[in-house]
C-alpha cells in the first residue's frame, strides 16, 4: 500500500468524499457546524480527549469487545471460517454508544449543556440517553410515531433514563422526520443545544467524526485477528442503513487491498418493491446536510424507506459509503427481510445469540457467501447489536413456527 | 431607473422612490391544488403584493415550521411537480410583467430536475430570483453562481447567527435582496422585538446597499408595519399559508389569502407615515 492513494483520507476541506457529502444546510446551522468542526479538529490533537474516551470505553462501555469464532454457524455452512465482531455486548446492547461517547465529550468541551438526538429503531436513542445520563445533561429524543409504536421497549428505556422522548407525525413518522425535527430544534435552540447524530451521515464533520469514533470496531478487529490467525481477514460484512457500524468496521482496513468488503442494505420486500436500499435502488441526491444516494421520485421528493429492522429503515446512506460504491473499493448487496428472519434464526440456533435484526442482515449475507468459500477463507461480521428489542416484530414474523 | 437593471431592482428602486417596504408575500405553488393556488398567484400582485415567492414543495422542508411542511404535503398529494410549478410562473408572466417573482424551496427537487435545465427553463418562464434554503456560500458552484450567469438572482438568508466573520461570504454573490430571518428557528415561530430585528438590520446595512427583507415570524397587519419602518422589504408566509390550511375551501382559501394581503399592503403603505 502506499500513503499517497491511501483511501482514508477524506473527506476534504469540503466535506466531500468524492462528489458525495458536503454542508448542504440552512444558513442558521453554519456557523455552529463549522464550531463543532473547529473544536473537533482541537479534540483530536488533545491526549486528554483520547484518555477519557478510552477509559470510557473500556470501564463503562465494557469493550474491547470479543471478536468471537463462530464454530458451529462455520460448520453447518461448510465453507468460510466466520468470526463476529461481538458489538452486541456494549452496554446498551450495540455499538452506537461508541458514537454517542466521543460526541457527548465533544458536547461538554463546547460548554453545551443540551442534547438532541435523533432515533429509528431507538439504540442510538437509548445510547444518548444513556450518556447524557452519564454527563447530567437535559436530553431530548425525537422519534417517528410510527417507530415509536413498534419500538416500545426502547421508549421505555429512553424514558427511564431521564429522556424526553418527542413523537413526531410529520412527513411520515418515521427515521427521516425525526432526523427532520431534530434539526428544525438545533436551529431554534442553537445556543446551548448539541445535536449527536447516530450514523455516518448529516452535514460535515458529522459523517467523518462519527466514522472516527466508530473505527474503534475495525481496529479492535485487526489486532484481535492478527492475534488469534497472525493475518488479515478476507473478508468483512456488516449490515447498512446510514452506515456506521459498517463504516466503523471497514475504514481501519480500506488501504488492505487484499480485504474485501461487503455492505448488505435491506432489501424489505425485494426491490422492485418497498425497501431501504440507497445505493442498489437510489439516485443521488442532496438530504439532511449531504449529497448521497437517496430513495426518492423522479421529480426528487424523498421516498418512504421499508424494512423489517427499524434501524435500517432510512432513505439515505452516509456520503462515504456512497463514495466507496462508487470507486468500487466496497461492494454492496441488498437482502430482504425473509432473509434476514433467516439469519436472524440461524444465529439463533447454531450460536445461542440472539441478533438485532439490523444485523441479522449482514448474517443472512453471510449463510450464501460462506458456502461459497473454502475453509482457509476468513470472514468478520459486524454483529452490531442484540435482538431484545425485536422480540414484538420476530414474534409477530414467526408466529407460526413459534406456536409449534 | 435604468433598462439595464432587473424586474426586482426596478422593483426595489421605484418603492424606495415611494418610500415604503415591498410586501413579499410566500405561498407552496400547488397548494392546496394546482387550479386554486394559480388562482391565489394571479390574485396576488392586485391585492398589493409587491414581490412574490412562490415555495417549490418538499417532501422535507427541514428549516420550515409545521404550517408550510403541511402545505407542501397537500400539493404533493394533488400531484404537484415541478413543470407544474413552472407552468405557474408562465401563467402569471402572461398578465403580469412587472411583479418579481422568487422561487423558494430546496435544493433536492432542483438538483433531480437538473440544474442546467431547471435555470434555462426558470429563465424562460419569468423566474426572477430563487430561495434555495440547503445551499450556504460554501456551495456557491452548484446552482448560485450557474443561476448568476442566466439571470436570476440568488437570494441569499442571513440570521442571527451569521457574524461578522460569515456576514461577507454571505452577502457575496447574493443580489436581489438579502432575506434576513430574525429568528433562530424555523418559519412559522415566534417573532422577536422590532427594536432588536432593526438593531440587527442596520448592522448588515452597514455592509451592503441592497434591500432587506425582514421575515420569520411576521403574521399580523401590524406586525408587518412596525418591520417596514426600516426594513426594505416585509415577508409574510406561514401566516398565508394558514389562511389556506384553514378556509373551508379552496376557494375561499384564495379569498382569505388575497384578503390577508390587502391588509398587509395597506398597512406597509403607511407605515412610515
Amino acid at each position: 500500500m502506499s500513503t499517497n492513494t491511501s483511501l482514508r483520507q477524506g473527506p476534504d476541506a469540503s466535506g466531500f468524499f468524492g462528489r458525495f457529502g458536503g454542508r448542504f444546510v440552512a444558513e442558521t446551522l453554519m456557523p455552529l457546524i463549522l464550531d463543532l468542526q473547529a473544536e473537533y479538529e482541537k479534540a483530536k490533537q488533545d491526549p486528554e480527549f483520547h484518555a477519557e474516551l478510552e477509559k470510557l470505553q473500556k470501564d463503562y462501555v465494557g469493550r474491547q469487545t470479543p471478536l468471537y469464532l463462530a464454530e458451529r454457524l462455520t460448520e453447518a455452512l461448510g465453507g468460510a471460517k466466520i468470526y463476529l465482531k461481538r458489538e452486541d455486548l456494549n452496554h446498551t446492547g450495540a455499538h452506537k454508544i461508541n458514537n454517542c461517547l466521543g460526541q457527548i465529550l465533544l458536547a461538554k468541551r463546547m460548554g453545551k449543556k443540551r442534547i438532541i438526538a435523533e432515533t429509528g429503531a431507538g439504540m442510538h436513542g437509548v445510547a444518548t440517553a444513556t450518556v447524557a445520563a452519564r454527563f447530567g445533561m437535559e436530553c431530548v429524543i425525537y422519534m417517528g410515531s410510527t417507530d415509536i409504536h413498534r419500538q416500545q421497549p426502547n421508549v421505555q428505556r429512553m424514558k427511564l433514563l431521564g429522556a424526553e422522548v418527542i413523537p413526531v407525525t410529520s412527513g411520515t413518522g418515521t427515521l427521516k422526520d425525526a432526523m427532520n425535527e431534530a434539526l428544525r430544534d438545533w436551529v431554534t435552540n442553537v445556543d446551548n443545544t448539541f445535536y449527536i447524530i447516530g450514523t455516518v451521515a448529516g452535514p460535515h464533520p458529522y459523517p467523518a467524526l462519527v466514522r472516527d469514533f466508530q473505527s474503534v470496531i475495525g481496529e479492535e478487529t485487526k489486532a484481535q485477528l492478527m492475534e488469534k490467525e497472525g493475518r488479515l481477514p478476507d473478508t468483512l460484512v456488516a449490515c447498512i442503513g446510514g452506515g456506521s457500524n459498517a463504516m466503523g468496521l471497514f475504514h481501519p482496513f480500506l488501504d488492505d487491498e487484499s480485504v474485501r468488503m461487503i455492505g448488505v442494505e435491506a432489501g424489505g420486500e425485494g426491490l422492485d418493491k418497498r425497501h431501504a436500499a440507497s445505493l442498489k435502488g437510489g439516485e443521488p441526491g442532496v438530504l439532511h446536510g449531504n449529497r448521497t444516494f437517496l430513495l426518492q421520485s423522479e421529480d426528487g421528493q424523498i421516498q418512504d424507506a421499508h424494512s423489517i429492522s427499524a434501524g435500517l429503515d432510512y432513505p439515505g446512506i452516509g456520503p462515504e459509503h456512497a463514495w466507496l460504491h462508487d470507486i468500487q473499493r466496497v461492494e454492496y448487496v441488498a437482502v430482504t427481510d425473509e432473509e434476514a428472519l433467516e439469519g436472524f434464526k440461524a444465529l439463533c440456533k447454531y450460536e445461542g445469540i440472539i441478533p438485532a435484526l439490523e444485523s441479522s442482515h449482514a448474517i443472512a449475507h453471510v449463510l450464501k457467501l460462506a458456502p461459497t468459500l473454502p475453509k482457509d477463507h476468513i470472514i468478520v461480521v459486524n454483529l452490531s447489536g442484540r435482538g431484545d428489542k425485536d422480540m414484538v416484530t420476530v414474534t409477530e414474523h414467526l408466529a407460526a413456527e413459534l406456536a409449534k | 431607473m435604468t433598462a439595464s437593471m432587473s424586474r426586482m431592482e426596478r422593483r426595489f428602486a421605484a418603492l424606495k422612490e415611494e418610500n415604503r417596504a415591498a410586501l413579499v408575500t410566500f405561498v407552496t405553488a400547488g397548494d392546496p391544488d394546482y387550479d386554486n393556488s394559480l388562482n391565489t398567484l394571479l390574485g396576488l400582485p392586485a391585492a398589493g403584493a409587491d414581490v412574490i415567492e412562490l415555495g417549490m414543495p418538499f417532501t422535507d422542508p427541514m428549516a420550515d415550521g409545521a404550517a408550510i411542511q403541511l402545505g407542501s404535503q397537500r400539493a404533493l398529494n394533488n400531484g404537484q411537480n415541478m413543470v407544474k410549478t413552472l407552468q405557474m410562473v408562465c401563467e402569471l408572466r402572461k398578465q403580469d410583467q412587472d411583479t418579481p417573482l422568487v422561487l423558494m424551496g430546496y435544493y433536492n427537487p432542483v438538483y433531480r430536475y437538473g440544474v442546467d435545465k431547471f435555470l434555462q427553463e426558470a429563465a424562460e418562464a419569468g423566474v426572477d430570483g430563487l430561495i434555495v434554503v440547503d445551499l450556504p456560500p460554501e456551495h456557491d458552484d452548484e446552482l448560485c453562481i450557474p443561476a448568476r450567469e442566466v439571470g436570476i438572482h440568488f437570494i441569499r438568508l442571513a440570521t442571527p447567527t451569521t457574524d461578522a466573520r460569515r456576514l461577507p461570504g454571505v452577502l457575496n454573490n447574493t443580489s436581489g435582496f438579502l432575506y434576513y430571518v430574525s429568528s433562530t428557528g424555523v418559519t412559522g415561530a415566534a417573532a422577536p422585538t422590532p427594536e432588536k430585528v432593526q438593531a440587527e438590520v442596520e448592522a448588515i446595512r452597514a455592509h451592503t446597499d441592497i434591500p432587506i427583507g425582514v421575515g420569520f415570524g411576521i403574521r399580523t397587519p401590524e406586525q408587518a408595519a412596525r418591520i417596514a419602518r426600516f426594513a426594505d422589504g416585509v415577508v409574510v408566509g406561514s401566516a398565508l399559508v394558514d389562511c389556506i390550511a384553514n378556509a373551508e375551501s379552496p376557494a375561499a382559501g384564495t379569498e382569505a389569502v388575497l384578503a390577508l394581503t390587502r391588509d398587509l399592503a395597506a398597512s406597509i403603505r403607511t407605515a412610515r407615515q
